[in-house]
Parts: C-alpha cells; structure tokens; sequence
C-alpha cells in the first residue's frame, strides 16, 4: 500500500496531524495498535459494551466528538489494530495485525510521523510485583476500555497529575479509594506558581471531587511497602521530611486490595531510535515544524516530551502543516500555525514546572531492600543489580544488564530500566531495541524473502 | 455505582468462559483480562523463576506481565486479547510450554 503520510499513533498528536494533512490533499494513512482511535486520553469504551454515556470517564469530551466527526468527514485511512515493530528508511512502515498478530502489512510512505505517546513509569518497592498493584495508568486504561476496576479498596500512589483523575476516575466508578499519596510537596507548587498558574482551575476541581468522594489526600507521603502473600492486603505509607527522606516512626498500615502507582512518564522513542533521530535525554529532538533531524521523520506528543493532550493535539497541528507544505517542495509559513504555537509554547512552560515538582524523593532507593525485584520479567533482585556495581564494578546500565539479564525479558527493559539505574547509581542511558513490537519468527523469515526476491528482479 | 452503569453501559449477553475449570461470565468487548478482573480473579501466571503469581500491571500491553494460556496458546497478553464465548483459560505456569 502506498500513501504520502504515515501516521503512527491515533491518539491526540496523531489525529491532530493527520486532520491538518488532509486538509491540504495528502493521502494520510493512520495506523495503532488499538482496536479504536483515541490513543491513551480518549480511550473509549469497547464497541460491543455500548457505552450509552462514555464521557462519564472522561474530561474534555467535546474536543474529541470534535476530532471523531473530522476523521469521519475526510478521507485519511485508518488502520487499527496495527502493531508497528519497525519503519524502513525510505519509508515502509511494518506493522502486525490479525488474529494472534501473525499477519504483516506494509506501508510505503514519503513522509512518517511518529506520534507514539508514552507509557508509564514506576519506580520499584518491596512487595511490587504482587497482583493487586497496577499502574495508575494501567487501572485508568482498564477502567475507560473495558468499564471494570480491579478491586473493591484502592490506595493511589506515587507522583505526577495522573494520579489525580485515576483517584477520583475509579471512586466514581465505585470503588472506595482509601487515599491519594502524593510524594510531592505542595511548597513546591507556591515555587513555581508563575509556570503553572494555568493549572490551578483544573487543580481547584480535582480537590473538589477528592473531597466528594472522600478521599484522603497525603502530600509528601510514599508507599514504603505493599503486603500481601499471594495478592495486596494492604500498603505502608510514611510521610516524607524536608530532604525527601523518610521519618521514622511515621509508618502507618493501610488495608486495601488494590494499588494504582505512577511516577511520571516516559515516551516511546523505539521507533525513532531505529531510525536513527536524534534524542534530548529521554525524548525525541524536534524543531519548531516538530521535525526530527532524520529528513522526512516528523514526531508529535509525548514522544517528544511529557505534556499532556492539548499539548499533543497542538503539536500535531503543527507538524501536519509542515508536512503537507514540505511534500508539495513548498516553504512552510509559520504564521500558518501562530495559534497553535502559543499553545504549545505555553504548555511546555507548564510541562516543565510539573517536572520540577513532580519528582520522585530522592531516597527512594533507600526504601529498595535486597530481595526487592526490580526486573519483573527476569525477576533480577536489587541484590545482584548492587553486587554488579560493588564487586564486579559495572558502571553503566548496559553492563549492569549484561551481568545480571535485568531488561533482557520480555519488556526489553521497558518497565525496570529506571529501576535498574537508579539502584545501580548509573545514568538512565536509553536502550536500543532491534524491534518496537514482538515479531513472530516466521514474519521475519518472510519479510527476508521478499526483499531477497524485489533485490533479484 | 459500578462502572457499567456510570458509563450507561447496555452491552450484549453475556457468555461463559472457563477459568481454570471453573465458569465465569464474560461480556462483549471485554479482554481477557478485564474479564477475569470483573470475576474478581487478579492472578493469571506464575513466573518462571520463582513461581510467583501476576497478573495486571501497565495494562496497556507494554510489560508482559499478564501473560495467559488461552485455548491451549500460551503468553498471550491478556490485557490485549479479546475474550470469546467458550475460551478455555488456564493460569499460566512458567514458560507455559511445560505441560
Ligand atoms: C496508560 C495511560 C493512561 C493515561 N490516562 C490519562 C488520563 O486519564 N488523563 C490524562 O490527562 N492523561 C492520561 N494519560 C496521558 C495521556 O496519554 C497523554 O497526555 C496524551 O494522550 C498524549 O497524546 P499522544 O497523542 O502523544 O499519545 P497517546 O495518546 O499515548 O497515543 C499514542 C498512540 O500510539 C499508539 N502506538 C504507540 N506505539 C505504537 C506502535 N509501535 N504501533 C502502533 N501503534 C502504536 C498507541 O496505541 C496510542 O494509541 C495516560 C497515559 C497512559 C500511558
Ligand atoms: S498488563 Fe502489561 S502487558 Fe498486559
């Protein structure tokens, strides 16, 4: 199949984009791994639960009844239920679908937008991998598509905005949540009033149906501790002093069945990698036209940094206007997108005082004892992470995962590789991986073939 | 109120599935997953070291930790895979090529 766009990724950035090429008479073709469009915000209920009042999940509904009616309205293709696992320079873009995913599509393309949004982040502690504990994204995920909640009793806990709609997200679909415990201090916010001024309306509502729903708020408190033998029984959280350290004595049991935990973001920058874009840290490099320095490789949303929906839907505007103007050979004009711009600018002022007070306490480590596993897959312990450092002097994340397999599971290192780095005291360094996806043996085998055989012709 | 009723949720008949033996209900459009954990089942797979129990974690098919037997096929991700009337769903033990 042939197209002029590649969209990877329907979730704000990539609709956005896609909407905003089309408009201007590019064949965009969209594709996601998800049975519907949406992407992780406007993730809808599934199709044959018919939902008569889905927005009771979620917020800013009107925005994506907005951006529904318009990808009805214009021709740009989408494929769902494609799982990309790599992007040929030049462009084809392979994805699998089907049953079991054991089908392969193809997508050639002049131009590839990765607008592949992230995935969360959770920092380890004793009693992590029980059933019981989820992300709170995860919990979200589950309870806006499948319209179910794990448990009956939930403690939400961690850092970061997320955690705010997920606590009030599963007391509205009934389950009790006993508290919200955030390790942020809210001295923090007073310092960076100026940068997130514009959050306090959408903060004065959350505190509003916090205490609607009874939930106990815990500012600078952490989960020290999950319990339980087979599933959650209950956490212990302690209340955090001035350094981030925990205080004695203020350990506290709080009975539940379920714990819903995040600590921020990360975005999903395999793709990218593999074609060779360049990185700022964790996220992708893009310039004002949201281009990536690989010609033709544009990126959108959280795979360019952590920020939120509206400012994924901004950022896809603009890179939809660049790509349809560059494929036509034609100079963009960035007045084209002045609006659009002010959002994004002003955003990423927020997005960077939100990093600033949502960060983990520095002592989290501390909290880590040896037994605790800090690779899930390959159920690595914090003992053998620090034994690489101490006695076999890895100083880096590669060698520490080459002498104790931590990320070399099934997650390819996706979930512990923060983990793994902060126990080992190393650099989060990021990690490339052959593939984005799991690809069967026998898609390979045949993708070998049809090159051997286009390179005969 | 529970989360099909805040949703307005009017979804089709439900069917039966088997879990270990033992019979749940299932509705259209659920995963694997979301049906075991509206059966009030959190626990699907223990892992191949240690023999530990999982079940959901990131939710959104990233970490791998709900991996499933489903009709004989083992390390399908039950957060991803959708359930038909009939699945025969086992707990996965390991590598689940054992047995
Ligand atoms: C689990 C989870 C729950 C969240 N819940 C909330 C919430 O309730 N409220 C809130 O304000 N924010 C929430 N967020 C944050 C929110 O996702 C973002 O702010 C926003 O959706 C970012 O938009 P985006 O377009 O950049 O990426 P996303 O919305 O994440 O869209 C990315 C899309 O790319 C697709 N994709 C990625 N890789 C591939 C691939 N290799 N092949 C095919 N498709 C691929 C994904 O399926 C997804 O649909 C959540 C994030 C996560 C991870
Ligand atoms: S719960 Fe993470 S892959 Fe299914």
């Amino acid at each position: 199949m042939r197209t002029d766009l590649a969209v990877i990724g329907a979730g704000p950035a990539g609709l956005a984009a896609a909407l905003a090429a089309a408009a201007y008479g590019l064949r965009v073709t969209i594709l996601d791994a998800a049975p519907a469009p949406g992407g992780q915000f406007y993730r809808q209920p599934a199709a044959g639960l018919r939902a008569g009042r889905p927005q009771a999940l979620h917020h800013q509904w009107r925005t994506w009844e907005r951006l529904r009616d318009a990808l009805a309205a214009c021709d740009a293709e989408i494929l769902t239920d494609h799982h990309v696992w790599a992007v040929e320079c030049g462009f084809t873009v392979h994805a699998l679908h089907g049953p079991g995913r054991q089908e392969s599509a193809a997508v050639r393309a002049e131009a590839v937008l990765l607008a592949t949004g992230g995935y969360e982040k959770v920092l380890p502690f004793p009693g992590w991998t029980l059933p019981g504990v989820v992300t709170a994204g995860g919990a979200q995920a589950m309870l806006k598509s499948a319209l179910v909640v794990p448990g009956r009793r939930a403690v939400v806990a961690g850092t970061g905005p997320l955690l705010l709609p997920v606590a009030t997200g599963l007391a509205a679909a009934g389950a009790e949540v006993a508290a919200l415990v955030e390790s942020a201090d809210p001295k923090a916010f007073v310092r960076h009033i100026r940068a997130l001024a514009a959050k306090a309306p959408e903060g004065a509502g959350y505190a509003a149906r916090l205490l609607r729903h009874r939930i106990r708020f815990l500012a600078r408190h952490t989960v020290v501790r999950a319990h339980g033998e087979h599933t959650l029984t209950g956490v212990t959280v302690a209340a955090l002093d001035s350094g981030g350290r925990v205080r004695p004595g203020s350990e506290r049991h709080i009975p539940c069945d379920t714990l819903a935990v995040g600590h921020g973001m990360l975005p999903h920058t395999d793709l990218a990698e593999s074609l060779g874009c360049r990185l700022d840290g964790h996220t992708v490099r893009v310039d004002g036209e949201q281009r990536t320095d690989v010609p033709g490789v544009w990126a959108a949303g959280e795979a360019t940094g952590i920020g939120g929906a509206t400012l994924a839907l901004a950022e896809g505007h603009i890179a939809g206007r660049s790509i349809a103007a560059r494929l036509r050979s034609r100079e963009p004009d960035p007045r084209e997108w002045t609006a659009a711009a002010t959002v994004r600018g002003r955003l990423r002022t927020v997005a960077r005082g939100m990093d600033a007070v949502y960060s983990p306490p520095p002592s989290w480590t501390e909290q880590i004892t040896d037994d605790t596993v800090v690779c899930r897959c390959e159920e690595v312990t914090a003992a053998s992470v620090r034994r690489a450092v101490g006695e076999l002097g890895a100083g880096d994340l590669r060698t520490v995962k080459l002498l104790t397999r931590a990320g070399m599971g099934w997650c390819q290192g996706r979930m512990c590789a923060p983990a793994v780095a902060g126990v080992a005291g190393c650099e989060l360094t990021s990690s490339t991986r052959p593939f984005a996806r799991p690809v069967p043996l026998g898609v390979l085998a045949r993708q070998h073939e049809d090159t051997t055989e286009e390179g005969a012709s | 109120m529970n989360p099909l009723d805040l949703a307005g949720a009017r979804p089709g008949p439900a069917f039966t599935v088997t879990f270990d033996g033992r019979q749940i209900e299932a509705l259209p459009g659920q995963t694997v997953a979301a049906a075991l954990w509206a059966a009030g089942i959190t626990s699907w797979r223990t892992t191949r070291r240690t023999g530990r129990p999982r079940g959901i974690f990131c939710g959104i098919g990233v970490c791998f930790d709900c991996l499933v037997t489903v009709n004989g096929r083992p390390n399908q991700r039950a957060c991803l895979v959708p359930v038909h009337s009939g699945d025969v769903i086992r707990t996965q033990e390991g590598t689940g090529h054992e047995d």
